[in-house]
């Protein structure tokens, strides 16, 4: 009884040990189920917010619109049916706030409950109307046609550079130029981190003494330890105003201000993985080299890094996922404007900081909501291929060099 | 003097370990001679002096006189790279570079400051045929030599280090993780180079040593103990640690 | 062969210029950290008094103190490592110790590494809809503090498992030499042993813990809110938000400057404590490992 009871015991706190383990398998399957559930449900969905319709006069002959040109409609730049495919005719712009310019308190009744019929007679008398109104009010009896869009596509919302998530009547959600924002910000980060980093990973694994190494190392890791809210602070105080200046811009937040903080930011990652990988180049490969006559440089530069090679790509890929993802430091020194960037001296935007921006704003479950999670989708994918990128250099290192 | 290697009243220690004491010893030119001893006693550490491999490593103390064709290679004016390029190294697991064949035996040239492609095809070829590998690699000169097989690293090993044309080749149990068959080649090397080179090999391997060397030398904790011809090292040691050694008694 | 011409003659300059700048590009490094500890702590130190750890913020956020943040993210340290720390831990001991299916733990190491590896704003949102939303805690400490568990989950995980590796097989087999169970054998030996440097890295992943910013935005941090929590369901200001909050989005960013180098240096003060203390820990542990 008593042996069962320790064997119990035993297999209860192995299973408790086991569960444990299954925590980060679990977050991983939990995070990919609620964000891509959010994310996805974007695409099934027309861009105009739930419970609105965009209603038009039943004998106007335009077939379909696509959402950019609803909203160039609604801000007049489209102004004749003509332009969309319709009959020659000007655009009456209606939302359900201009109701007062056609018809009294009076007319619309105590409780409003006559503004559907006004509504539908106002739709039906004016030819050329195009109306933004809510969704209850176009009942069974509505005499206007309401018009059809298409759901928001994946390869529109992929390769659209127009972001006006909020937009009315029809949102805008193209990510292009916030995905390429990020792309640059962080490119711009890694080209100037790369170099840095790598001749200090040098210089720590290959040149400096022991003594100088127990003094960089600590600083290294104390620089990783930062919080990211403390860099952009800083690049917000420092580094903004100066390139202000130096550049002569109107605004100092540009994509180079992220790029130097997010630069800094990956150092540590870059310095410390390039110098493990290089401190796995076996001693006697280095010894065969300066047994051949040549110098430790030519050691370095010739046998050393390039048997590193893959581990230092290891670090470079790494240090953009992390530059990728970074959210607080890019929010405060990027300038955030949503167009797509031509320059790293002009302001960006990139994913994590509209996210972190604009969840705040966003209505629980709506369109804007939803975009912001498929741009969280998009995130968690790019970040996966690059850890997946990297797990499986080393993997590959680990087994080619023994 | 028709020493090319001489050492005299050599001490080394590493920090406070006295790890070879007070050796005298001189080699001719266009002999091999053999290192031998029970593991630990010195003898790589005695190898790696002749072209001063143990300045890499830190606390490495050395007193008394080491000679590399006469001159003294612990001066202060010496050009260590120099130095290297005369005396050839061949380490105990093949070390190849993680580049093609070609550039590895190219490696010593380019280091050195060749640059002529001609000069460097020519002398690749004849490293190789030298290290009696070119028949097996003249098809895949610009594979990895990782693709090579343990014994044809080894070889490529040896001509790389054959390409700069050293005077002097250091061979530290330059067999010992090679099968029975590549050991044969190697050792068989080792008797065709002899006539241009002077070599001086570790091996833990009585038989090699008997095979290969013209004389030995037995270390034993640091110390060297008998130093003579290969034949009478082997049938008539003076000294019963010798003879200890050789018979299997130890090490 | 007619051995031709060296046309390398300077090389070891080539060196010499290679070497040079190398250190001096690593210096440059330490020269941006000490840049950036310079100007917080040099702006930030005269905004440091005892009034400013324990009053509460004032007109708009611009003078007063930042009690309730630093309360906030006590609270949220703790509660994340409440529940990290346990798991991680365990996590840890069945992957090195228990099992030795090499595909099981290849894989969790796979998961945990790429854990690690997600974006924290990415945590902000998996948080708020799970947390905030789906079990309905709303913004709320425990909301928060969960999130930043799971975050910081994979970093006490490798670092419990790097302690455990570090304690020499010959301790277990002593163990199970003297009779003793394989749970025995770890509570009673590799856990002991291991223990500091687990501590190391619990102290490590507080440091990460109290600097995110992104995590909290949507699970927890309240912009202003000058009192404190009376439970887990309440919100909290916390020290990174409020620095982020102060110098982008306050009421009047120019006059909460000085605060906002104050919050700055009190989130330094805690990254350089938690790394002097895992150093001086790591050191101690060193020399004792030594000595027995
Ligand atoms: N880098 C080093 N630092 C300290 N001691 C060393 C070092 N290299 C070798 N030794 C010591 O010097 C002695 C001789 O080593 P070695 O020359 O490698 O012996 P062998 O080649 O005969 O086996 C050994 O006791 C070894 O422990
Ligand atoms: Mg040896």
């Amino acid at each position: 009884m008593k042996y069962f009871l320790k064997k119990l015991t035993g297999k209860l706190i192995e299973g408790t040990l086991f569960l444990s383990s299954t925590v980060t398998t679990l977050t991983i399957i939990l995070i990919v189920f609620f964000l891509f559930r959010e994310g996805l449900s974007l695409f099934k969905h027309s861009p105009i917010e739930d419970g609105f319709v965009v209603a038009i006069n039943s004998q106007n002959t335009v077939k379909k619109i696509t959402s950019p040109q609803i909203m160039d409609i609604f801000d007049q730049e489209i102004t004749n049916w003509e332009m969309v495919g319709g009959k020659n005719d000007s655009i009456i712009l209606f939302r359900i706030d201009n109701i007062t310019d056609y018809y009294t308190e009076e007319q619309m009744g105590d409780t409003l409950q006559h503004i559907p019929k006004l509504l539908s007679r106002l739709v039906d008398s004016i030819p050329g109307i195009v109306a933004f109104i809510p969704a209850s009010y176009a009942g069974a009896d509505f005499k206007g046609r309401i018009l059809e869009l298409d759901n928001i596509s994946l390869r529109k919302f992929l390769t659209d550079k127009e972001w006006y998530p909020t937009a009315q009547p029809a949102a805008q959600m193209g990510v292009l130029a916030l995905i390429s924002g990020t792309l640059w910000v962080s490119l711009g980060a890694i080209l100037l981190a790369l170099p840095l980093g790598l001749a200090t990973a040098i210089y720590m694994a290959e040149i400096a003494n022991e003594k100088t190494r127990r003094v960089l190392k600590p600083l290294i890791e104390l620089l990783a330890g930062i919080p990211s809210v403390v860099y952009g602070f800083f690049g917000l105080v420092i580094i903004v105003p100066l390139i202000q200046q130096v550049f002569d811009l109107p605004v100092g937040e540009t994509g180079l201000a992220g790029s130097i903080i997010l630069a800094i930011m990956a150092l540590p990652t870059i310095i410390t993985i390039s110098e493990d990988a290089l401190r796995t180049t076996p001693r006697a490969m280095k010894e065969a080299s300066l047994a051949l006559g040549a110098n430790k440089w030519q050691t370095i530069s010739r046998v050393t890094v390039p048997y590193a090679a893959s581990g230092i790509s290891a670090a470079a890929i790494l240090g953009m996922g992390r530059a990728i993802g970074e959210t607080m430091a890019v929010l405060m020194v990027t300038g955030n404007a949503a167009v797509m960037p031509h320059t790293l001296l002009e302001p960006v935007r990139t994913i994590p900081a509209t996210i972190a921006a604009e969840l705040g704003e966003a209505t629980q479950g709506g369109l804007h909501f939803k975009a912001l999670f498929a741009l969280g989708c998009i995130l968690f994918i790019i970040t996966m291929m690059v850890n997946l990128t990297v797990e499986y250099i080393s993997a590959k290192r680990k087994y080619s060099k023994r | 003097m028709n020493h090319i290697i001489a050492t005299e009243k050599l001490n080394l220690y590493y920090n406070d370990f006295h790890a070879l004491k007070n050796i005298s010893m001189q080699m001719r030119p266009n002999t091999v001679t053999a290192l031998i001893g029970p593991s630990g006693c010195g003898k790589s550490t005695y190898l790696r002096l002749f072209n001063r491999m143990n300045d890499l490593i830190d606390g490495v103390k050395i007193t008394g006189d080491v000679r590399v064709e006469g001159k003294d290679i612990y001066a202060k004016n010496t050009d260590v790279v120099e130095l290297r390029r005369k005396v050839g190294m061949v380490f105990q697991k093949p070390n190849p570079f993680p580049k093609t064949i070609f550039e590895n035996v190219a490696y010593g040239l380019r280091v050195n400051g060749i640059n002529d492609n001609g000069f460097i095809k020519d002398k690749i070829e004849q490293s190789l045929v030298q290290a009696a590998l070119w028949d097996e690699v003249k098809d895949k000169l610009n594979k990895s030599a990782f693709e090579l097989s343990g014994g044809q690293q080894q070889r490529l090993c040896i001509a790389r280090a054959l390409a700069i044309e050293p005077s002097i080749i250091l061979m530290d149990e330059p067999a010992s993780a090679l099968d029975p068959i590549s050991t044969a080649k190697i050792e068989e090397l080792i008797y065709e180079l002899k006539e241009n080179y002077t070599i001086v090999i570790v091996t833990h391997n009585m038989q090699q040593a008997g095979r290969v060397s013209d004389n030995t030398a037995f270390f034993y904790l640091g110390e060297l103990i008998e130093y003579g011809e290969t034949k009478e090292i082997f049938t008539n040691p003076k000294d019963k640690k010798t003879q200890n050694y050789i018979t299997g008694r130890f090490g | 062969m007619e051995w031709p011409k060296n046309t390398e003659r300077n090389k070891n300059l080539r060196q010499v210029i290679a070497f040079t700048s190398f250190k001096l590009l690593s210096y440059a490094v330490v020269m941006i950290l000490f840049l950036i500890l310079a100007q917080i702590i040099y702006k930030g130190i005269s905004v440091i008094s005892w009034e400013f750890l324990t009053a509460m913020p004032e007109d708009g956020m611009t003078k007063g103190g930042i009690f309730p943040a630093i309360v906030g993210t006590f609270y949220l340290v703790l509660g994340s490592m409440v529940f990290a720390f346990p798991i991680g831990v365990l996590s840890a001991i069945y992957i090195n110790e228990y099992t030795k299916d090499s595909f099981y733990k290849r894989f969790i190491k796979l998961m945990t590494n790429s854990l690690a590896g997600i974006p924290s704003i990415v945590f902000g949102l998996f948080g708020m809809t799970l947390f905030v939303n789906t079990l309905g805690f709303g913004d709320s400490i425990l909301a928060g503090s969960l999130t930043l568990g799971l975050l910081t989950l994979p970093v006490v995980i490798r670092t419990t498992e790097e302690a455990l590796k570090s304690v020499d097989d010959s301790f277990r087999h002593g163990g199970y030499a003297l009779g003793a169970t394989k749970l025995q054998t770890i509570r009673r030996v590799v856990l002991p042993i291991a223990f500091p440097n687990i501590i190391t890295g619990l102290i490590l992943s507080i440091g990460r813990v109290s600097g995110e910013t992104a995590p909290i935005l949507f699970t927890v941090a309240a912009y202003f809110l000058p009192k404190l929590p009376t439970g887990i369901f309440d919100q909290v200001m916390a020290l990174p938000y409020h620095l982020y909050v102060i110098s982008t989005s306050g009421t009047n960013v120019a006059e909460s400057q000085p605060i906002a180098y104050g919050t700055a240096l009190v989130l330094i003060m805690i990254v350089l404590l938690v790394n002097i203390a895992a150093n001086t820990l790591r050191r101690y542990l060193g020399k004792k490992v030594k000595m027995n």
